[in-house]
């Protein structure tokens, strides 16, 4: 403690968060002592997970840097409709998609020995070339996806430690630059992946969930009481509300149909690879119980804080900070560094929560649906397999970090065309599990679709640039999200193709319906 | 049971628009704006409806399910 009072504001946030870092390690190398050495038990943690881990990692892996950064961060620029828009809706959709698609995944896949979606695919369509066009698009779109937690953590962590080293000053803010800071987080998820697989992973992610819903929720005691400065913490709330300008606390800047539309995003998660693969950690179907139901609340007691947060950064002067940075610029300057750096490590643990799943993910598709799928599972053991999955999370963990530096995007905004792609491929998965009808060449058409009209509708955003890019079927004055468009493209395509050509054999069929 | 539970969840996406409350500025406790409360008020909807949805209508094609031996891997 003595140290950590003879070191300056941002070399002690640095401290703490380098402490954070160093803890997550320990998880992954006890979780690594765990290990059984076999495939299974790296990819899935030998179907182990109880109700209460799989509430958490399924909890951790779906709030990411758009969860805090991108939500208080949007929150300051349209007010508490964000809200509404995109956490009370994925309260009611992520259940939903959990108790229809994951539960059924869970018994299919537990069934017949699967690993990821595409071996899924693959054996419900009765075909092998499913799985390469499935490759490209999923990994396409989670590297979007994980972008979004290297970047907002690398910025995250510029941010926190400003004024470390002030030789630095002349090239920055003194702190660590974002891309060494992206570069870190990398790093540990790396290491705790590789070592702890799955189990690690699930841990990482329960402990992670605890963390930053916890400081969440002081970040956001600690912020009231010193923007409002009132004699409690209720007068405290209510003085800084004063401030806030009328529209940020309505939804009067906001449209109507632009917030029904939105509704779409969060069937995303029905197609999310790496939920996928928590699903099938599950160890019995009853495990699933608790994360459905508490997953609405987590979300509340996440998102409410740092929507308010972003609400009353709304009426402070912050001309010079991206809205990304609200969040972590306010704990930087409002709260002593002792609570701030804990409150970043929250802010980092929301983040890596998702990375580490979405990495190992990635892993298990290329092992499973690529080298043993075309090389022969006989071919590899148990073990060589595992070093496959590992060599292919280091390979997508560098690429992931190159692109990291090619620019900033706002976390919103990427957010939202990765889910939208996501989204449209819901219609796919729901008819695989629940429609007869469905064919090859009806998925074929279906994703096909999807691509093109998501191609399209990207370029015609400038990829991305126009964050206010939205379509206009029903007049100017009915704006309507992009994802409706490509579900709908998705969804006919998928239906009248499957409607005019053959179906999958009755063995095959059988294997997945009740005769 | 399953139509109850289709019909709850309709329900909750129509209740989740809030058209009625859209520009109103009332704020509750002096710093909660009701657009935020009645969102509040469905995440914590949403969580009864989903209980009840375990309770009363989890897939009993799951439970069977439970008593049958797995496969061992899928086509990889």
């Amino acid at each position: 403690m003595t140290y950590l009072i003879a070191m300056n504001d941002g070399q002690t946030r640095l401290t703490i968060i380098l402490i954070y870092l160093g803890l997550l390690l320990f998880l992954g190398f006890f979780a690594s002592r765990l290990f059984r050495g076999t495939r299974d038990d790296y990819l899935l943690a030998s179907h182990s997970i109880g109700p209460f881990l799989l509430l958490m990692s399924m909890f951790g892996t779906t709030m990411t840097a758009f969860a805090l950064v991108g939500s208080s961060g949007e929150a300051y620029k349209k007010g508490i409709g964000v809200y509404g828009m995109l956490a009370s809706s994925s309260g009611i959709i992520h259940s939903l998609c959990f108790f229809v698609i994951g539960v059924k995944i869970y018994r299919i896949g537990r069934k017949h020995g699967y690993s990821t979606q595409i071996q899924f695919f693959r054996d419900r369509l009765d075909s092998s070339f499913i799985g390469l066009v499935l490759f490209p698009i999923l990994v396409g779109l989670i590297i979007p996806y994980l972008l979004i937690g290297v970047m907002a953590g690398g910025g995250v962590i510029a941010v926190m430690t400003a004024g470390a080293f002030p030789e630095w000053a002349t090239s920055g803010n003194g702190g660590i630059p974002a891309q060494y800071g992206s570069l870190l987080i990398c790093l540990v998820v790396l290491i705790y992946v590789f070592f702890g697989g799955m189990r690690g992973t699930a841990w990482a992610n329960a402990f992670q969930t605890t963390v930053f819903m916890v400081l969440g929720v002081v970040a956001f005691v600690m912020l009231a009481n010193r923007l409002g400065d009132g004699d409690s913490f209720v007068d405290s709330l209510s003085r800084i509300t004063q401030q806030v300008e009328y529209s940020k606390l309505t939804r009067a800047n906001m449209s109507q149909t632009l917030f029904f539309t939105y509704m779409f995003i969060p069937l995303s998660v029905a197609m999310f690879p790496h939920l996928f693969q928590h699903w099938l950690t599950a160890k019995s179907a009853n495990s699933f119980k608790v994360p459905v139901i508490l997953h609405p609340i987590f979300i509340m007691i996440v998102w409410v804080p740092c929507v308010l947060i972003g609400v009353w950064a709304s009426s402070l002067d912050l001309t010079n900070v991206k809205p990304n940075d609200v969040l972590a610029f306010l704990v930087n300057d409002k709260i002593g560094p002792v609570m701030g750096g804990l409150l970043s490590a929250g802010i980092l643990a929301a983040i890596m929560s998702s990375l580490d799943s979405q990495f190992l993910c990635i892993g298990s598709i290329f092992t499973n649906d690529i080298v043993t799928h075309y090389l022969g599972k006989d071919r590899f053991s148990d073990r060589g397999q595992v070093w496959i999955a590992r060599s292919f999370v280091i390979v997508i963990v560098a690429v992931t970090y190159v692109l990291s530096l090619q620019g900033y995007r706002s976390v919103f905004t990427m957010a939202v065309w990765c889910f939208s792609g996501f989204a449209a491929l819901f219609p796919l998965v729901f008819a695989a599990l629940y429609w007869r009808g469905l064919t090859v060449y009806g998925a074929f058409s279906g994703i096909l679709a999807m691509v093109g009209s998501w191609g399209y509708l990207f370029w015609k955003s400038d990829f991305g640039a126009n964050t206010e890019f939205a379509l206009h079927p029903f007049g100017k004055s009915l704006p309507i999200m992009p994802v409706v468009a490509i579900f709908l493209c998705s969804l006919l395509a998928m239906v009248i193709t499957s409607l005019i050509t053959k179906r999958p054999s009755d063995e095959t069929l059988a294997k997945f319906f009740k005769t | 049971m399953k139509l109850l539970i289709w019909l709850l969840v309709a329900a909750l996406i129509i209740f989740h628009q809030d058209f009625w409350n859209w520009n109103s500025q009332t704020l509750y406790f002096g710093f909660l704006p009701i657009g935020l409360l009645y969102q509040m008020g469905v995440s914590i909807a949403a969580a009864l409806v989903w209980w009840f949805a375990c309770t009363f209508a989890w897939p009993a094609e799951i439970e069977d399910f439970e008593q049958e031996p797995a496969e061992k891997g899928g086509k990889a």
